[in-house]
């Protein structure tokens, strides 16, 4: 059994590597795509700090349109758009572009959510002081909200190892796609079991991080 | 220093408006300390915060220094509020944030560089006693410490007034009297304009040298606190005279179990 899992170790090493790309490049594009429009639906929201009721509709539809797509659906969905940013429709590359498109209403919406959890006291006192909207987000919103925004990319991180597995649908690999091909398709229980322990140990990784990084962010206590 | 012209503030509300400022005129002088005082709803909030525009008012004028606050623009708005401190009830510090980093927000608002915010900060901090403490965050001081923090993060712009929301409600009696001491320091010292909302007659006893009663977003009566020591006075109101006596005052009813006497109680030695 183990000469059978020695014997793959180089496939699994890449499906590993693949996988950590796949969220290396997908997870922070999100945070940095997903913030800015987070802040926006927060900003124009009903209790944002300049409410456009009309903008906000459409961009809460548009939000909940994407969020709506199974991922197996988008991934297909969206070839069109995967073939005009990264050139091709199939492998690793090929699925960061979804992923990515997935991920980034997904954490706007952590984003929006975070923000407005804070309450309003900072934000009359930060305009008591004469500072400007983007002063407001940059300087008071973002900064109460830091560990919460730690501990929701922590768990989109671990929501998208899952979707990843998934990745093979068009070639992309990864740990996922791995236990489907070898443990499903054919059969090879003990390949698959490595290639679950192998998943849980990611996401009790970025979890045990996650939380750790917040915990320290975090000055309430 | 500050005027207060035909004030009205109007919300929307379920079934109609709401007013919650009802043509209010109020003139407070250049360097003294002005109460108002109310009930909760009587709309002294919102008042105070039509004189920094936080709640823009429906109709009237406000005037601070000498300048049409209604008639400024957004930036110019902005520029104006560096030069009008506010606390408030609940402190609003950022949690995240040291003290000493709470103190140079208002600096970095007003566009200050990193390295003089740094030492205002802590010279404004000096003023409040907290110098030892600016390393540390919010959680870790005391509700009046916070207080004072957000005293320095209010003064450390130099502003000609502040604007005080019910700053002692969230502390106690001991902590109330010293954070008073530093609003007298403060108005002593730098000659600020200090507006104080509260529904603690002790608080205006201690500090103010005028006095505005407000009911149902109205002001009705205003008086120099220095009246209450004249012998017969009297305020005009009920309110006025409610809130000068500072009692609790309850209409109890006659018990129907009659108390305990003590030999019956639980304790038989």
């Amino acid at each position: 059994m183990f000469d059978r899992v020695l014997e793959v170790l180089p496939e699994i090493a890449a499906a590993m590597g693949q996988t950590l790309t796949m969220l290396l490049v997908a997870i922070p594009l999100a945070v940095l795509l997903g913030t800015p429009l987070g802040v926006l639906l927060y900003t124009i929201g009903p209790n944002g700090l300049k409410h456009k009721p009309k903008l906000h509709r459409i961009l809460d539809g548009l939000v909940n349109l994407v969020r709506s797509f199974p991922f197996l659906i988008l991934l297909i969905a969206i070839i069109p758009v995967t073939r005009f940013i990264v050139g091709t429709t199939i492998g690793t590359a090929a699925v960061i572009v979804p992923l990515t498109i997935n991920a980034i209403p997904y954490f706007a919406r952590f984003v929006e959510q975070n923000l407005s959890q804070l309450g309003g006291g900072v934000v009359e006192a930060a305009r008591s002081m004469g500072a400007s909207r983007f002063q407001i987000v940059r300087d008071v919103l973002i900064v109460e909200a830091k560990p919460g925004l730690v501990s929701s990319i922590t768990i989109m991180t671990v929501s998208f190892i899952s979707y990843s597995a998934m990745a093979g649908l068009v070639g992309g690999g990864g740990i996922g796609d791995f236990a489907i091909r070898y443990g499903y398709y054919r059969y090879e229980t003990p390949l698959m079991i490595t290639a679950i322990v192998l998943m849980i140990l990611l996401v009790t990784i970025v979890q045990l991080s996650g939380s750790y990084l917040a915990r320290r962010l975090d000055k309430r206590l | 220093m500050i005027q207060i012209q035909n004030v009205s503030t109007s919300f929307a509300a379920a079934g109609g408006t709401f007013t919650a400022v009802d043509d209010v005129s109020l003139h407070v002088k250049r360097g003294s300390i002005q109460g108002i005082i109310g009930f909760s709803g009587a709309g002294k909030s919102t008042l105070l915060r039509n004189i920094n525009l936080l709640e823009r008012p429906t109709s009237g004028r406000v005037l601070v220094d000498g300048v049409d606050l209604m008639s400024l623009s957004d930036a110019e708005l902005r520029t104006k509020r560096h030069g009008i401190g506010m606390i408030f009830q609940h402190f609003n510090l950022l949690n995240n944030l040291t003290a000493q980093e709470n103190v140079e927000l208002s600096l970095k608002f007003a566009g200050v560089g990193k390295a003089e915010r740094r030492r205002r900060a802590a010279e404004t901090l000096d003023i409040v006693d907290l110098a030892d403490k600016a390393a540390s965050y919010p959680a870790k001081l005391s509700g009046g410490q916070k207080q004072r923090v957000a005293i320095a993060r209010a003064l450390a712009t130099e502003p000609k007034v502040l604007l005080c929301d019910e700053p002692t409600s969230a502390v106690d009696p001991r902590t109330t009297s010293s954070v008073l001491q530093y609003l007298a320091d403060v108005n002593a010292k730098f000659g600020i304009t200090i507006v104080v909302v509260t529904h603690e007659m002790n608080v205006i006893k201690a500090i103010a040298d005028n006095v505005a009663v407000m009911e149902d977003g109205r002001v009705v009566e205003q008086f120099d606190l220095t009246e209450l020591e004249r012998p017969g006075f009297r305020p005009a109101t009920s309110i006025g005279r409610y809130l000068i006596s500072d009692k609790i005052q309850l209409e109890r009813s006659e018990r129907s179990v009659p108390a305990a006497a003590p030999s019956e109680g639980l304790i038989n030695v």
